[in-house]
Formats: structure tokens, sequence, C-alpha cells
């Protein structure tokens, strides 16, 4: 990209690359430090499965071996890495032999769509509203009305998820309560199916844009007021620009430029979030795919989905610090 | 009118606010509460002086001195006392019903424990699915007094559950963020002050710690340990809200560095130690209550969320196990909104109240958000 000095562009790299590598380090790490042995709970499966298992040791062996527990811890280590750089997370232990990259393949569409819908519009509505807050031509009932909404900012998604689950699924029968689509229709590209999606995406979309909005709000509202008294806003006005005019070139373009930062640290927050609201309307994402994988203690999964929310994490953050200084150009000269 | 309070310093017991004023004059206490001297913005100069003075002491009631009548300096005092009553920041509606709230919250706690069965938190103690009081269940069944809050499918009183799983839930949030703010303190500063490699290395770490989401970590943990108790899972939170109030109070030290009162702090001959501890953290005071209360709130989030998937203790009652337990029997299907509604709903609120306690503080420290 033109105009971003290098030495931003490798420090963004680095703290890149770092973030994957450890929480990959940690992911690996955590669950040999763990008594508790992936293969026994195969074993034990099996065992509830049949009754008896014959020749368990075998088994054991074949799977340490299957598995690769026999090598040394570094070998074992290096050939993890190696592995998740082509994101190969093994075989999955509940459904043996699909690949986790196929679960998660399979997963990642849902959740990704869900999310970028739920992040855009959340972010559009939050900083609109808070500037409106503040933009001394806002009507009175926005001033009045946003103050109130805002109270629901600091709950976190699931709980408004469980509410409006309650009231336009459970109750009021408008909206599905649970899945991606219905039972009955076929997935493609045909309009019953799309239409199933988004009937369906609604109320677990809805749940995180109610509560997260007004984060964007507050801290718009508090960049606005500072924006507000700055002599440049005055010379707008002086110049008798329209005020809407200078509400969105002058006030918010200036204002907004720490909320993309904030957006940057947030959003590991928002996905987690997202991942549990996915849980509970049993959305076919990862959070389902995850919580599924906690009921099985199917291990392979939960390293394979928990490094792909995390990648997916860093990358936004990376993506977030490198369109920065396209929108704020003083950047980059700082180098 | 203003005159006693703007340049009277306090107490004696801060030398951040004596140190500065000989040096940089007058506005001086403007600028120790929040990095920024604002006397004149849109308040009346007795506001910013008190925000100050109220910051730093907040229960300051200080001996004025170099007055020259004893009654007319006791008169002045009384009026000071007075204004600051009503003009102490800290006396924020917001931050007042927020800690309110929370009290109440560990109120019902501590008394319930005594005041009612907490036995009754037991799978079998009590009846199936009874509504609260006034309700009815599918079964035609009415409330009934001994479970005025009714009874859940896994067949407990509601009541015991709230009292034992709310002080849970709100536990796990102070302690975690107990430990994540001291850790976050002494990196901070250790990064502001010592700068140069320390500096790199945990501005880097911090840097990548705050992209990764604790949830993805503790599920890995969790699923692979089983069963924690209640302080464990504390602890393992911790290990992930120490960076916000590491990179903040990096931040704020490097502002503060080169700020008059360090300077002439330094100059006397005064210890790093006492530079950090008493110098500058009187100053932070309102920026620590509040990126504390924000990691309160993520804490809890987090915890919430693990036990709702099913993780975390799992034979301590909390809020976020009960909803778990609500979700997989089905109960919003069922109708039985209480056994799912009254934990959401004791959550939500002391969301809520955490927030008030951070829009207050946000207003104590930044004068210009407070109405006039």
């Amino acid at each position: 990209m033109k105009g971003i000095p290098t030495s931003y562009l490798a420090n963004r790299l680095v703290t890149l690359v770092l973030t994957v590598w450890i929480a990959a380090t940690l992911i690996w790490l955590i669950p040999r430090l763990s008594p508790v042995d992936p293969a026994d709970i195969m074993l034990g499966r099996m065992a509830s499965g049949a009754g008896s298992v014959a020749n368990a040791d075998a088994i054991l062996a074949s799977f340490q071996a299957r598995f690769g527990l026999d090598d040394p811890l570094w070998l074992q280590y290096l050939k993890y890495l190696k592995n998740i750089v082509v994101f190969d997370f093994g075989l999955s232990t509940a459904s043996f032999p699909t690949e986790v990259s196929t679960l998660v393949a399979r997963a990642l569409p849902w959740t990704l769509g869900l999310m970028i819908l739920s992040v855009v519009v959340t972010f559009v509505i939050g900083n609109l509203l808070g500037a409106l807050m503040v933009w001394e031509r806002s009507p009175k009932l926005v001033k009045v009305a946003i103050p109130a909404a805002m109270v629901f900012t600091s709950i976190p998604p699931i709980l408004s998820g469980l509410l409006l689950m309650w009231v336009f699924a459970a109750k009021l029968r408008w909206l599905p309560l649970t899945g991606a689509y219905g039972i009955n229709v076929e997935p493609g590209w045909n309009s019953a199916f799309v239409l199933s999606v988004l009937e369906h995406g609604i109320l677990p979309a809805t749940a995180i844009v109610v509560v997260t909005f007004g984060f964007w709000a507050l801290g718009m509202r508090g960049l606005m007021i500072t924006v507000q008294g700055e002599d440049y806003v005055q010379l707008a006005k002086a110049k008798g620009l329209k005020a809407r005019y200078i509400l969105y070139r002058y006030m918010i373009r200036n204002a907004i430029l720490p909320q993309i930062t904030a957006f940057a640290l947030k959003i590991g927050l928002l996905i987690a979030g997202q991942v549990l609201v996915e849980r509970i309307f049993a959305y076919n994402g990862m959070g389902k795919l995850l919580y599924d994988a906690i009921l099985d203690q199917d291990f392979p999964v939960i390293q394979g989905v928990s490094f792909v929310i995390i990648l997916i994490t860093a990358l936004s953050v990376f993506l977030v610090d490198l369109l920065y200084p396209l929108i704020d150009p003083r950047i980059r000269h700082e180098g | 009118m203003n005159e006693p309070i703007i340049s009277r310093p306090e107490s004696g017991t801060d030398e951040a606010v004596r140190d500065a004023l000989p040096t940089t004059g007058a506005p001086a206490p403007g600028r120790t509460a929040s990095g920024e001297s604002t006397p004149g913005a849109g308040a009346p100069g007795t506001l910013s002086g008190t925000v100050a003075v109220g910051a730093v002491h907040p229960a300051g009631a200080g001996a004025g001195d170099g007055v020259p009548s004893r009654a007319d300096a006791r008169a002045a005092r009384r009026h000071a006392r007075r204004m600051r009553r009503f003009d102490n920041p800290w006396l924020d509606p917001k931050l007042l019903w927020g800690v309110g709230i929370l009290l109440a919250i560990i109120a019902v706690g501590l008394v319930g424990r005594y005041a009612w069965d907490t036995e009754m938190v037991y799978t079998g103690s009590a009846p199936l699915k009874l509504p609260p009081v006034g309700f009815e269940n599918l079964r035609k069944q009415p409330g009934v007094g001994e479970h005025p809050l009714g009874t859940d499918g896994a067949v407990r009183d509601m009541l015991s559950l709230i009292i034992v799983g709310a002080p849970n839930t709100l536990f796990v949030g102070l302690v975690a963020s107990t430990i994540g703010m001291t850790v976050g303190i002494l990196l901070g500063f250790s990064a502001g002050f010592i700068g140069g490699r320390v500096d790199d290395v945990i501005r880097v770490f911090s840097d990548v710690m705050i992209t990764i989401p604790p949830l993805l970590i503790l599920v890995v943990v969790q699923a692979s340990f089983g069963d924690v108790s209640l302080t464990l899972m504390a602890l393992l939170i911790a290990g992930f809200v120490w960076q916000s109030p590491t990179r903040l109070i990096r931040a704020q030290v490097l502002s503060m560095r080169e700020s008059g009162y360090v300077q002439m702090a330094r100059l006397s001959g005064a210890s790093t130690f006492d530079i950090m501890f008493r110098e500058m953290m009187p100053n932070l005071v309102p920026y620590l209550f509040g990126s504390f209360i924000a990691s309160v709130t993520t804490s809890i989030v987090t915890a919430v969320g693990l036990e709702v998937l099913g993780l975390g203790p799992q034979r301590i009652p909390t809020l976020g196990r009960t909803i778990y337990e609500a979700i997989n029997s089905g109960a919003l299907i069922q109708n039985l909104w209480w056994w799912w509604g009254i934990p959401t709903l004791l959550l939500g609120i002391m969301f809520i109240a955490l927030l008030l306690i951070n829009l207050g503080l946000d207003e104590v420290s930044n004068p210009r958000l407070r109405k006039a």
C-alpha cells in the first residue's frame, strides 16, 4: 500500500506474527500440562458405546503413534507449528475421520457473515448516534432517547440474545428460535434458503447490535465534545457552511479517529461475545462448533476453533492498523 | 468567593499539590485531576478547583493557612466546606447509584445467607418448576410463598440460587480485576518509568495479549483441566485483564513524567518509589478506578461466557451456570422464564451498575462531561 511507512508496517506485522505465535503456543502447551489424556477420553467413548473395549493397550499405543505423541516434545511442537501454518489441526476425535479444518471451514462463513454484518451496523449506528448526542441541531428526542437506550450497552450479547429469543421467538413466534436456516429448506442459492437464512439471522444480529452500539456512541460523545470546541469548527461555522456538512466533514471526520483505534482493541471481545450468541441460538457457526466440541471433549476441534478465531481477531486488528494511516494522513509522517 | 478554595493547599498529606503550587502557580490544582488545566471550561473556577482537590482528597477537610482573622477563617472554611459538599465530583449521582446497586447485590448475598435457607441450592431440595409468586406455570400451579422466586427444573429454589450465585459471580470479577489491576500498575509504571528495553518488551507483550480474546484461551484451559474452583477461575481470568491498565498507566506515566510537579519532586531528591506512588499515583486515581471497573465488567463477561459454554466451576452455583442449565433444559420453550430470566436480569442489573460507576468516574475525571 502506498503511503504507509515501512517501519510502521513492519512493526504491525511483527505484532501480528507474535500474537498468532503466542496464541498457537498457548493452545498447544495448555492441554499438555493437563493430566487429562485425550486418548483416554476417546477410549472412554468407545467403552460407553460398546460396553467394553478389547485390546485397549494396543489401541492406546496406536493412538499415540497416530497423533505423534511418541515423539519428543520439541519435535511435536515443531510439527504442530508446521501443521497450523497450513491449517491442519488433525482429525476430530468426536466425529473421527473428519478433519478439523473441514469442520471449521463449514462453520466459518456463518460466523464471518454474522460478524461483518453486526460489526459494521454497530459501528455506523453507534458513532452516528454518539455524534448526534453532541450536535446542537439534533432533535430533542435524540438527546433524551439515546442516553436511555445506552443503559443496555454494558450488557453482554448473550443476555440480550436470551431476552430477544424469549420475546420474539418463544412468545410471539415471529422469528425462528434457533439454527441458521430452516430444516425444510435446501441449502443453495435459491430464494427460500436465502430468506430462511435472513430470517434466522435477524435475532442473533440484533442481539449483538442492541448491546454494542452504545459503546461506540459513548466514546463518540466524549470525542465530539472535544472536537466541538475546536477553532476549525468555529471557523467553518463563521464561513457559513451548512451545519450538516460541518457535522460530517469537520466534526465526525476528526472525532472518529480514536474510535478506529478503539475498534482494534475491542474486536476480540466482540468476537468472543458473538461466539456465545451463536451458542445460545445454536447458530451453525464457530460458537456452536466450539460448544459441541467442549461437550464431546474433542480437543483438536477446540484447538482449531480457538486458533482460527484468534487468527481472525489478529488479522482484523492488523487490517485496522493498515487502514488507519489511510484515514489519518498525519500518521504517515510519524514513521 | 472562590478564593479560599483555589489558593488553599490541602491538608498537607499530599505533596503533589503543594509541590506543584510554588512552581506553576494557581492553576496547578486544576491539572492534577485529569492532566488538563481547564479552569474556565464553561464552569466557574470553583468547579475545576474543587475537582482537583476533591480528586486527590475525597474527604478533604483542610485547614486554611495564612488567613488573617480566626473568625474569618472559620467562616470561609465553613463556606468552602458547604460548597464542596455539593461540588464534590465524587458525589456524582451516577456513581452513587452504581455503587448502591452493587452494594445491594452484595447485601442480598450476605444477609440472605442468614435470612434464607440456602441449603435449597442443592438439587432435589424443592418442588419442581414452580413459578414465582403471583404467576402460574404451564401446569397451572401457582407460585408459593416458600419459594418466592420459583424453583427451577433441577428442583432448586431460585432465591437461594441468587443468594449464593450472585456474590460468586461478583467475586470472580472483583478478584480477577484486583489482580489484573495490580499487575497492570506494576508493569505500567515500570514501562513508563524505566523505559528502554523494559518498555519495549512490556509494550509489545501487552499489545499482543490485548488482541487475544481471553474466552478462547480459557476455553482451552478449562476443557483440558476439567472442573475448576471459583478462585482458580478468577486467577485464570486475571491473566487476561492486566493489559488495558498496563497500557493506560504507561501512557499516563509517560505524559506525567515531564510535568512540573514530578520534575520538582525529582529535583528535591524524592526516590523513584516516592515519585511513583506518592506523587503520581494520587493523580491517577480516577483513571485507575475507571480501568478497574472496566476490567470487572470484562472479567464477569468472560466468566459468564465460560459458564454458558458449560465450563467453569461445575458444582458451585453461579448466575452463568444457572443460565447454562436453563438453556440446556429448554427453559425457553417450556416457558420457564424465571429460570433463565432472573439470573439474566440480575446480571443485567449488575452490568448496568458497573456502567453507571464508569460513567460517573468519567464525569469525575473529565469536568466537561458534567452537566453545568
